[in-house]
């Protein structure tokens, strides 16, 4: 067998099998009993050369619709954002990518103290005291943010708004139903958390509030009072955000969050059909010895000099095993260095030029839709996504509009009954202003043939 | 390595300085207060950096020299599986046609992506002989606690509420008892035996009615496989259990054996071990899990099937344990895993868990006369040997860890497993030459040698990285966590 990869040669193998002393490869593995031993090979398809492989699978690759040539409006969580090239061009550097996690911090300095700066990027972000080195994504983190909420408060009883993303309080639900916690939807109202409905349904039992900021619905959520809510009961405020919002949105952390996830994707992240993204947790001094993960302290050496190490390990499953305050081990380091290079690049006035970009174009659709006489449902401020009854079948429409070379908004009937013909229709700064002009004709044309059709 | 402190970014910064081109607004600017209630506009300014595209660049050019991966040196981290990373991996992941899509796209204009997804579920069937696997978690513990959360309701399903127990033998990853754990089980601990393998009398005693599952990995930690494992899978079934492979070691087995013809019931891999996702740095991973058929009605949703119409996104599970995380896994990596497995071929994979196995075993037995051994039978993918000898002569296994940075190497990974005394766990993967491994044992002779003549020198290892050891108790007991302006 010769391949690439396997460098040992006939020679090679003859000399080691003569220190182990046994004739040949196989006497190594008689310790597999026969009975289950695998005979044969995998039924699996044989190997390609490079060539042929690349060639295989860019044409795969092309069945797919991807963004850099079909206008997308699709965001709900995961989003085409501007990704500086440099981002690439660091995360391909083979001494970080190759890397494990950094347990010999000697020859780890570059990898502890990248991630230093994203646990201090982050924390700036969201007003939070500090923040860990990353989680699974934004969903998973905040079900850790609500297994720890439980844990702290020692309650069982999590209420989630209505208006947080559906897909994460799915999560949220089955990590729940394994810590035995019960989570309670709390209804919205004008397409943000209902706070009558909420004052109602919180009591002593509640260990948090669940919000997400901007929320689903592209709406901004007034933090402040949802803390005070939760706060009067001793639970704790969860809020899930997008942090690029929080450049120029007042941060959670002022708001008195005590838990503060989400997921850093719009920095420098592809959208890579859902994954890997790069979850964060940022929480407060206080929580700081229950948060899950890896977190980079600084300290210095034998000589003084200042260095980075993974501390706080006592948390954690290497240690703690059974009594670890999450399970999580590998997380998303090399993604959340991509965050990191993207905020460098972007920098203290990127973040807010962009952010500002996002929301003013947001709010040039919804003028444009409503000056095409849709109704945009939801009236609050918004923040990349707007809610638009289309009066026709979303998906229908999106069909017609992906033959004119654009991806539709998300159908909101497969999330919330009452929003049936309802598009989230999402906007950030890589959308033109003719690229929104040209949604919003070739909408018209679509529901004017279609409702035609119907009539 | 350059040794001084590379500043931190923050400390690059210099107000008016831009890293960053973005498209001009092309839509009319309103005041942001005319949109915003000023209570939710922010009035202190996120303190992020402010670097030139240049400078952005060298400072992270700077810490990447800082840093040790797979292609800098050889990096026996056993457990780890540090093997190549192939390039072409990175090539495919980044096709605009895999990279730029959403998850929420309608299906019909992601049919190519999905094919993907199906190919390579179908290929992780066939080398664990499993009945189906889902590619939906994160990472192995996500995998771990996945599959756990099936078991659960399993075990619920048939009105078997009284199962809260899971046993994990004390040399298994900490991932196994803190997943239980999450997943609602209270952990019980099997002894490993003299030969360093489960424990048959202790698992006999610890079995029962209350038994959920058993989470055992094979070859297990010490690169020792699991000889009685028929036996073993017996004594759980027997009682009603489910049991569980830990795939951290599935490196060592491929084409040799199958979990699923072992009498395990479900799996996770690591696609970032075995199957060749960068490590990253930490991460991200990815974690499939195998499930036999009768865990089936309880996968994560979505499922992915292939209709006569194409693939689809099955939510129609009523038995499923609901959503482990948002969309469908971490795509990215399983696209690089794919592209691995595509470059083996049957053949190929089967060489890998070969030459896996004897470079181990070449190490295992020039290290052998050196170090003290504590199992003595041919290993695996990996084998553990005790700092015991070295630590009557007073330097630590960390020592020895320390002592080989001076010569370039990641050190093995050190006092895991729990079970064996000042442990050094070495898995040199397949993707290493004969010249590599002799070099390294070399140098390990050379440590304990040293040991003998000179201790001071391994005591006060590393010499030539650019920090030498850290303060770790200062870093935990006055924790710094981020940067703040002096």
């Amino acid at each position: 067998m010769k391949h690439r990869y396997l460098p040992m040669t006939e020679q090679d193998q003859k000399d080691m099998l003569d220190v182990i002393g046994v004739s040949s490869i196989d006497d190594l593995f008689a310790d597999i009993p026969e009975k289950v031993r695998f005979k044969g090979e995998y039924q699996i398809k044989a190997a390609k050369s490079e060539s042929a492989l690349l060639k295989e699978l860019s044409t795969l690759a092309k069945k797919n619709a991807n963004h850099d040539e079909y206008t997308s409006f699709l965001g709900a969580g995961v989003y085409d954002h501007y990704k500086p090239i440099v981002v690439d061009h660091v995360i391909s550097r083979s001494e970080f990518y190759t890397a494990y996690t950094p347990y010999q911090p000697e020859i780890s300095q570059g990898e502890l103290q990248a991630i230093f700066e994203y646990q201090t990027m982050i924390a700036e972000l969201t007003g939070m005291d500090l923040a860990n080195s990353s989680m699974y994504d934004g969903g998973t983190a905040l079900a850790e943010a609500g297994m720890l909420a439980a844990g702290h408060t020692r309650r069982k009883k999590i209420l989630v708004s209505e208006a947080v993303h559906p897909i994460s309080k799915d999560v949220v639900t089955t990590y729940a139903y394994g810590q035995s916690i019960e989570v309670i939807s709390v209804p919205m109202k004008d397409g943000v958390t209902d706070l009558e409905a909420l004052q109602a349904l919180i009591d002593e039992d509640t260990a948090a509030v669940m919000v997400q900021y901007p929320n689903f619905y592209g709406q901004i959520e007034d933090v402040a009072k949802i803390s005070d809510m939760v706060h009067a009961v001793k639970g704790l405020s969860i809020v899930s955000s997008n942090p690029l919002a929080l450049a120029i949105l007042t941060p959670p952390g002022k708001q008195g969050a005590d838990i503060t996830v989400g997921d850093a994707q719009p920095f420098g992240i592809s959208e890579a059909f859902g994954g890997p993204h790069c979850g964060y947790f940022a929480t407060t001094t206080k929580l700081m010895r229950k948060i899950p993960g890896r977190i980079v302290g600084e300290t210095v050496d034998q000589e003084g000099r200042r260095g980075y190490v993974l501390t706080l390990q006592a948390r954690e499953q290497h240690i703690r095993r059974e009594k670890a305050t999450s399970n999580i081990c590998s997380n998303q380091a090399l993604n959340a260095l991509a965050a990191s290079v993207a905020m460098t690049a972007l920098g203290k006035k990127g973040v807010q030029e962009m952010a500002t970009q996002n929301i003013m174009k947001t709010h040039y659709a919804k003028q444009a839709f409503e000056k095409a006489g849709y109704t945009v449902t939801y009236q609050g401020s918004h923040f990349n996504e707007i809610v638009v009854d289309t009066t026709i079948d979303v998906t229908l429409l999106n069909k017609e509009l992906f033959k004119q070379g654009m991806i539709g908004g998300l159908d909101l009937a497969a999330y919330n009954a009452d929003l049936a013909n309802h598009s989230l229709i999402c906007v950030t700064e890589q959308r033109s202003k003719e690229e929104i002009d040209a949604l919003i004709t070739a909408t018209s044309a679509i529901v004017e043939e279609m409702g035609a059709h119907h009539a | 390595m350059h040794k001084d402190n590379q500043p931190l970014v923050f400390e690059l910064t210099k107000e008016g300085r831009t890293g960053y081109s973005l498209t001009p607004l092309d839509v009319p600017e309103v005041a942001l207060t005319d949109i915003l209630p000023t209570a939710f506009i922010r009035q202190e300014e996120a303190e992020l950096p402010e670097l030139s595209e240049l400078d952005l660049m060298r400072h992270y050019t700077a810490l990447s020299n800082r840093n040790h991966g797979v292609d800098s040196g050889f990096y026996p981290l056993g457990s780890c599986t540090m093997k190549y990373n192939p390039k072409i991996n990175e090539s495919v992941a980044r096709f605009p046609g895999f990279a730029h899509i959403h998850p929420l796209q309608d299906e019909s204009t992601v049919q190519g992506a999905m094919e993907l997804m199906y190919d390579l579920q179908e290929h992780l069937v066939e080398i664990t002989g499993m009945d189906e696997v889902t590619l939906q978690p994160a990472a192995g513990a996500h995998g771990e606690w996945t599959a756990l959360m099936m078991i659960r309701a399993f075990h619920e399903a048939n009105g078997d509420v009284q199962r809260t127990k899971v046993l994990v033998p004390d040399s298994a990853h900490g991932t196994n008892p803190a997943s239980a754990t999450v997943a609602g089980f209270d952990t019980v601990t099997i002894k490993t035996a003299e030969n360093g393998l489960v424990d048959l009398a202790d698992l006999r005693t610890k079995v029962g009615e209350d038994t959920a599952a058993l989470m055992l990995t094979n070859p297990n930690t010490l690169g020792l496989f699991e000889e009685d494992i028929l036996e073993i899978t017996d004594i759980i079934h027997s009682v009603g259990g489910k049991v569980y492979y830990d795939g951290a070691n599935l490196n060592a087995v491929m084409s040799k054996v199958r979990p699923g013809d072992m009498g395990f019931d479900c799996v996770h891999l690591n696609l970032h071990k075995t199957f060749t996702g960068p490590h990253g740095g930490g991460g991200p991973g990815s974690g499939p899990v195998g499930v036999k058929a009768d865990l089936i009605p309880y996968l994560p949703k979505p499922v992915l099937v292939k209709t006569a119409e194409g693939f689809h996104f099955d939510y129609n599970r009523p038995q499923s344990i609901g959503r482990v995380k948002p969309y469908y896994g971490n795509f990215g990596i399983n696209v690089r895993a794919y592209t691995y497995i595509r470059t083996m071929g049957p053949d190929g994979l089967k060489a890998v868990t070969e030459f896996a196995v004897l470079n181990a075993n070449y190490m295992m037995r020039r290290l052998e006369p050196y170090f003290e051994l504590p199992y003595k039978q041919h290993c695996k993918h990996e084998f553990v040997l005790s700092g015991s000898r070295q630590k009557k002569l007073g330097v630590r296994t960390l020592d020895i860890a320390k002592r080989l940075l001076d010569f370039g190497y990641h050190p093995p990974t050190t006092y895991f497993p729990l079970n064996v005394e000042e442990a050094l766990m070495i898995e040199p993967t397949e993707t290493e030459s004969k010249e590599t491994l002799d070099e390294f044992c070399d140098a390990m002779i050379q440590i304990a040698g040293e040991v003998e003549t000179n201790p001071e020198i391994v005591q006060e290892a590393p010499h030539t990285t650019v920090i030498n050891r850290l303060d770790e108790t200062r870093a935990a007991r006055t924790p710094i966590l981020r940067y703040t302006k002096a």
